[in-house]
């Protein structure tokens, strides 16, 4: 491009930060709900379960969509490196999410496959979840490249450190989706929500810390990026917030507030991305390529920023809006069934 | 034999997008028709159209679910197959594609909640909003994923540095020289898909005696819809054959099988083009046809497939000449069932002639499968290029990929597939098989959480206006 232009790069750091962010929150919950969905304890609350999300989730999986496609155009040297070095994992996740996203259907519809179709939707959810965290443990391990490519295996991203991020984001998932349950239902359901939570934040809190020794041990640069002086001061409070921001959840897990679970476990996974970030910052393909370098050309990013600063609010808008029609506590079917 | 990963990348886009495909196919006509039977119902009030409507609703449900799963799969599998594409194109294509999911996606995801669990809780112009969105989404997807297909198929207002495409005017990368033909084209292609199903059913239903109200207000609108649509077709597949003809002379070429350049071109109705020998086997030809179909000259010239060289020529040609034959004998099927029912609704023996009822059920499916032979037509005859004349399919496919790790995936794409399609299909038939009069074998669904208006708690808005 000739003509002189303005840094886009940090605005699309942000849209693409904001959108993976709120696909993981908002997929996140419903992925969970789907984790927990396998412990229910009989049929009624299970159609419960699922009803707390049947309006919903397939907005929340937009945002992968979205996440995926702001990726491509915003950064598309990170996009074809990244995905095919996660060859099997994305493709494990497509279609653990296929099978949970018909079993919404299918399973109202198909009485005599029920059982197979409440696995589907269980197992799908679950093995879907771990994908996503075996790419996030990929991504944060970096990859073997060879100029523009990627140069490894497409088993490279299956180490013990994956599997490990893949165990922590299913824990991670089941504590957002016990947070929303606990919002969106009440009594014993409600009870039985609060158990899982407790059990949920310990996985969360081991998976937390692990990943946490973990990744400077394997990084000398990540090491580098939080030990070093004056990092090690200036850096001190997001460990420290995300104890307090523990301990808050701990509690409300215990107390009779509807709310701050779920509100916890939202800030639990603001501390972690953000670590995650600061771990990284400014790679996009971790320890190769920076954002500026994997980035499209200005015209690309300028195209498609003028038309997601527009859209971006209106969608929020609306998608709020279909929250706020299914509203409060689900007792029961919606009407459409 | 060895695994060669872009066979085995190309089979597994096939399969995954053929599949895929046929679901919008469906769902884009369902989702306006549902919108048109939503308005009607608002504005007329009348209860027949509010049945007709929930009954479809429940349809599309099941559809637009598999969709949304199915399409999720689509942009992944550019990263993980086609990383090569991905890197050289991306600056072009990602942005089309990304407009799909933010003026498309988003708005078909929120309305869709609204529209299939959200009757009793919004007002009844609110929810025909919803069904306005979730039509309006479908469509807005429709042009924003043609018009990437048509740049790939007809690339232009790019330039080339270091092998990479880099855009120089977004309006004619948007609206490239293919686009308005092949969106014009598809969109009527599935509205046309979307009536035949409606009708099917409808006939079946009549020819039952059940809801026979109801199927005959379904037959009849779709079958005047269809009136127009069809022929239409057959204006707007020719506009676009000729369009095809000026971009892409070699897919014309392989559509018709036409070896050598000349004037005069016959018209093979059947043959089986020999690629090795350069020529057709047992061909059955019009002569002097092919020149006025495809130039509107009887003396047009036509450019054979020997003026590429081998490795530019579309392969197997057989797919693109007989995709496009079984498209077009289609398309002429249809237009015999519009002009018998043209026929018969002027003699007054629409809902009663028995043979057309079951002409019109066993044509039910036959717009999936135009569609797909279309669909195989176009891309099987715009090989072996990903960017048209410019990048190579064999260039485009992820290096670090094996064989082993393609037949791996691919044979976990065909099981579930295989699992999720047929196990839609029979519950989009049991639903139909249930028919209109499901709600009363239904326990009465409750409200949601909070306690309802009692205005709003009335099942429609017909029971309201009652006094």
């Amino acid at each position: 491009m000739s003509q002189p232009v303005i840094d886009l790069v940090p605005a699309w750091t942000l849209v693409l930060g904001v959108g993976v962010f709120f696909y993981v929150l908002l997929d996140g919950f419903d992925l969970g709900v789907g984790i927990l969905y396998g412990f229910a304890p009989d049929r009624d609350s299970r159609n419960l379960v699922m009803n707390s999300i049947a309006p919903i989730w397939d907005g929340n999986e937009t945002w992968l969509v979205l996440g995926g496609l702001a990726l491509m155009g915003a950064f598309p040297l990170a996009f074809a490196i990244i995905i095919p070095a996660v060859y099997f994992p994305i493709a494990i996740m497509l279609l653990a999410l296929i099978f949970r996203g018909v079993a919404f259907e299918f399973r109202y519809r198909d009485a005599e496959h029920r059982t197979f179709w409440d696995h589907a939707f269980n197992y799908g959810s679950a093995i879907g979840a771990f994908a996503q965290g075996v790419v996030l443990g990929a991504f944060i391990q970096g990859f073997q490249t060879d100029g523009r490519h990627f140069a490894g295996g497409s088993f490279d991203c299956l180490t013990p450190f994956t599997l490990l991020t893949g165990l922590a984001l299913v824990f991670g998932y089941s504590l957002l989706g016990a947070g929303w349950l606990v919002l969106k239902t009440e009594g014993a359901l409600q009870d039985w929500a609060r158990a899982l939570g407790r059990r949920s934040f310990a996985g969360v809190l081991i998976g937390i810390a692990a990943v946490s020794l973990w990744t400077p041990l394997m990084a000398p640069q990540i090491a580098e990026r939080w030990f070093s002086w004056p990092h090690i001061v200036i850096l001190a409070p997001v460990p420290i917030v995300t104890a307090l921001v523990a301990y808050w959840e701990w509690r409300s897990l215990d107390s009779r507030s509807e709310a701050a679970p779920f509100l916890g476990a939202i800030c639990l996974f603001v501390m972690s991305y953000l670590g995650i970030a600061i771990s990284l910052w400014p790679m996009i393909v971790p320890y190769k390529f920076t954002l500026w370098q994997a980035a499209s050309s200005p015209s690309t990013q300028a195209f498609l920023l003028v038309g997601t600063v527009f859209l971006l609010p209106i969608i929020l808008m609306y998608t709020g809006w279909s929250y706020w029609v299914f509203r409060g506590k689900v007792r029961g079917d919606f009407g459409y069934h | 034999m060895r695994m060669d990963p872009l066979v085995l990348s190309r089979l597994q886009f096939a399969w995954v997008i053929g599949w895929h495909f046929l679901l919008p196919a469906f769902t884009v006509g369902l989702a306006s028709f549902i919108a048109v039977l939503e308005g009607l119902h608002l504005v007329t009030g009348r209860e027949i159209y509010f049945r007709i409507s929930t009954f479809w609703i429940k349809i599309f449900a099941v559809s637009f679910g598999m969709g949304v799963v199915s399409g999720i799969v689509m942009p992944f599998q550019i990263g993980t197959n086609w990383s090569r594409f991905s890197d050289a194109a991306a600056d072009v294509v990602a942005p089309l594609l990304a407009y799909e999911g933010l003026t498309a996606f988003f708005l078909e995801a929120a309305f869709l909640g609204v529209l299939l669990f959200g009757r009793k809780l919004v007002p009844p112009w609110a929810h025909f909003v919803a069904a306005l969105m979730v039509a309006a989404g479908t469509l807005f997807s429709t042009f924003w994923i043609l018009s990437t297909n048509s740049w790939m198929q007809t690339p232009s207002g790019y330039e080339i540095v270091d092998g990479r495409f880099v855009p120089k005017d977004w309006v004619q990368i948007v609206f490239s020289p293919s686009f308005p033909y092949r969106l014009a084209h598809t969109v009527d292609a599935v509205y046309i898909t979307t009536s035949f199903v409606v009708v099917g059913v409808a006939a079946s239903y009549l020819r039952r005696g059940r809801f026979v109200e109801e199927a005959r207000t379904m037959l009849s609108i779709t079958l005047w819809l269809l009136t127009v649509l069809v022929p239409l077709q057959f204006l707007l597949g020719d506009a676009h054959g000729l369009n095809t003809l000026e971009h892409q002379p070699a897919k014309l070429a392989a559509i018709e099988a036409i070896w050598d350049t000349h004037s005069r071109v016959e018209l093979n109705l059947f043959a089986i083009p020999d690629e090795a020998a350069e020529t057709n086997r047992f061909d059955l030809a019009i002569p002097d046809l092919g020149s006025l179909i495809l130039t509107h000259d009887p003396n047009g010239t036509v450019r054979g497939l020997k003026d590429w060289p081998a490795d530019q020529r579309p392969s197997p040609v057989i797919v693109p000449f007989f995709g496009f034959r079984i498209m077009v004998g289609i398309a002429v099927v249809m237009l015999g069932v519009v002009a018998a029912s043209l026929w018969l609704r002027w003699r007054g023996e629409l809902f009663d002639a028995r043979w057309f009822l079951w002409c019109c059920t066993l044509a039910s499916p036959l717009g999936f499968v135009a569609v797909l032979a279309g669909w195989a037509t176009t891309e099987v005859g715009r090989q072996p290029w990903t960017v048209y004349g410019l990048l190579r399919t064999a260039d485009s496919v992820s290096p670090s990929l094996t064989g082993f790790d393609v037949a791996v995936s691919l044979a976990g794409y065909c099981l579930v597939y295989l699992v999720m399609f047929p196990a839609g299909l029979v519950m989009m038939t049991r639903i139909i098989r249930r028919g209109l009069a499901e709600e009363a074998t239904e326990p009465e669904p409750i409200e949601s959480g909070r306690p309802a208006l009692p205005v709003r708690a009335l099942p429609s808005t017909e029971a309201r206006r009652r006094p």
